[in-house]
């Protein structure tokens, strides 16, 4: 079946009606949660008993809206801290590895390549379990030792953060990588003939072909690192990351003031995708790719 | 290589240093992140958490899992259902790739093609929860079909294998669009056009021309929706019935809640071991190789 070629009226119909119903499938869960952040009643759930902002500015009685419910306010918070840093170290060593990989020849290459992978097919739980027990016998060797008490090792953001790194990282380095492969060399070998320092090079040519693609994978390891389940909730200490708290509120029976939350995830993460469109767009039109 | 250019003495000198710069970081994220966790998770799989003689090595916990019917069940299970509700996943995307692919134009194909993105920028948790307010006992479809009158009650359609595989497929769906789409489109129409020329219907050019091309795509897919099905952990707690044990949720239950790491750790290298298994059958039976599979999911 092709464009170009004639295809029986009532085939076609059916593959449209196909198509639309696959949407209507993706699109209605997130529909029906977004819509009942509006319903004035306490569990999300039909009869529609009228339209309310209690669950996004409810001041405490008889609601508490997303906005004045502390637990959930630091637990934005907490995932915010862990998505700025994960994103960080990932861009920062998505870079470096792509430049490894792309730049370098070395022994065991294909076998480094191959571990650099490997965080993807691992399961999250199991990436989580291992990172937990690893510093735990870390801070037990250490406490063991000199007797003294380290928390950092302990559940809490630091694993957390490591816990998402482990697997963000490998997304980033393939991004980056994607683009460095595209790189023109003779522009680099240009600059050095003119007298550039490879560092000169490095920062005025080579670093700001690649910014776009850091901005976007960027992008990707902030939301991938802010909804983070599996792997965040084996390492989670007291201060717990938005998905590990909305998850536990569900366990209890939830309020709309979870379809809220969702609503605003849904609206910040659609935000972060028409950015990174714009993004590259942008990179398109410059580079003329 | 542009080494050449490097018109300085010390060019080679610098070379290294730059290349120990870059080498550092991945060093430290393989080997404090990933390897030595792991190595330490394989042997504390290989310590018996409930003898005198802490320190030795024994085969107590593997011995555990295969003595207790339970454990290799679940794992069975898991397995089955991941199998299961990926081929459910490839056959449902299957359709809408090839429209996005080959029917749809400019656009109206740009469009499409972020409309079956856009669920998956929400997070899994909101995807699960949105599809609770569905199903369960006072949600929407059972309200619906007692208004139309199909049932007399309220009907419980959460917590049971069904409703744990709408999840399931519903969750990992783009990582089966998306390398898809973009295998189908490196395929020439005009292939498409030959076959249908030397007189093939629209099923033996399914069969002979476009599957065969599709195939990286299609098994990278797979495995990515295998791995993330077998891994996953909110879907089948949250929707899975309380008989529907998921493996994922064993390990759970030891590590966090049993506080018994050792079975945990013996537990997680029975799932990883089984997976890299299953993988492997399914590249040597399609052919593919698995660095060209993962690249291609991206």
């Amino acid at each position: 079946m092709l464009r170009t070629i004639p295809n029986r009226k009532s085939l076609s119909w059916v593959y449209n009606g196909y198509v639309a119903l696959f949407l209507a499938y993706l699109a209605v869960p997130l529909l029906v949660v977004a819509s009942f952040a509006f319903n004035d009643s306490s569990i999300p759930s039909l009869p529609w008993k009228g339209w309310t902002l209690d669950w996004f500015i409810g001041h405490g009685t008889p609601r508490v809206g997303m906005f004045f419910d502390s637990e959930i306010v630091s637990s934005m918070g907490n995932s915010l801290i862990v998505a700025v840093m994960v994103t960080a170290l990932s861009i920062f060593c998505g870079t470096t590895t792509a430049f490894l990989f792309e730049r370098y020849d070395f022994k065991w290459k294909s076998f480094c390549y191959m571990l650099m992978l490997l965080p993807l097919v691992i399961p999250g739980v199991i990436l989580g379990i291992s990172i937990l027990a690893f510093s735990s016998s870390i801070a037990n060797l250490i406490e063991g030792h000199f007797d003294v008490t380290v928390d950092a090792l302990r559940p809490g953001l630091l694993l957390i953060i490591f816990g998402q790194f482990s697997f963000i990282a490998t997304i980033a380095t393939l991004v980056i990588s994607a683009r460095l492969r595209k790189f023109d060399r003779s522009l680099e070998e240009a600059a050095l003939n003119l007298g550039a320092s490879p560092a000169q090079v490095l920062r005025t040519i080579t670093l700001p072909f690649l910014y776009p693609s850091m901005i976007g994978c960027g992008l990707v390891a902030f939301l991938m690192s802010f909804e983070n389940f599996s792997t965040t909730l084996m390492l989670v200490g007291s201060d717990a990351p938005l998905t590990i708290s909305m998850f536990n509120r569900m366990r209890q029976g939830s309020t709309p003031e979870l379809n809220a939350v969702s609503l605003s995830l849904m609206l910040g993460s659609a935000l972060l995708g028409l950015v990174s469109i714009v993004a590259q767009r942008r990179k398109a039109g410059n580079q003329g790719e | 290589m542009s080494d050449a250019t490097l018109s300085l003495a010390d060019g080679a000198t610098s070379r290294r240093l730059s290349f120990y710069l870059v080498i550092t970081p991945f060093m430290l994220w393989m080997f404090v992140i990933i390897l030595l966790p792991h190595f330490n998770l394989l042997v504390l799989s290989f310590h018996d958490s409930g003898s005198q003689h802490a320190g030795r090595l024994s085969l107590a916990n593997y011995r555990e899992f295969f003595g207790e019917p339970v454990y290799l069940v679940t794992l069975v299970r898991t397995i089955t259902i991941s199998i299961f509700s990926t081929v459910l996943t490839l056959l449902i995307s299957w359709p809408t790739a090839y429209y996005i692919a080959k029917l749809a134009r400019g656009r109206s194909k740009k469009s499409l093609y972020l409309a079956c993105l856009l669920p998956f920028w929400v997070g899994e948790l909101v995807r699960v929860f949105g599809w609770m307010i569905i199903l369960r006992e006072t949600g929407l479809l059972s309200r619906f079909l007692q208004y139309v009158g199909l049932v007399s009650g309220p009907v419980e359609f959460l917590y049971n294998d069904a409703a744990m595989i709408v999840g399931l497929v519903y969750t990992s769906m783009l990582f089966m669009i998306v390398p898809l789409t973009s295998v189908l489109e490196s395929l020439d129409d005009s292939l498409v056009e030959a076959g249908y020329d030397l007189g093939g219907n629209g099923f033996d050019v399914m069969r002979k021309i476009v599957i065969p091309h599709a195939m990286p795509g299609i098994v990278a897919g797979c495995i990515i929706v295998f791995m993330l099905n077998l891994g996953n952990y909110l879907t089948p707690t949250m929707m899975g019935g309380k008989s529907s044990q998921w493996f994922t949720e064993q390990i759970y239950t030891q590590f966090i809640t049993r506080f018994n790491w050792e079975l945990g750790s013996a537990f997680g290298f029975v799932l990883l071991l089984s997976s890299s298994v299953i993988v492997w059958i399914g590249l040597k039976l399609t052919g593919q190789s698995l660095s060209s599979s993962l690249a291609r999911g991206q």
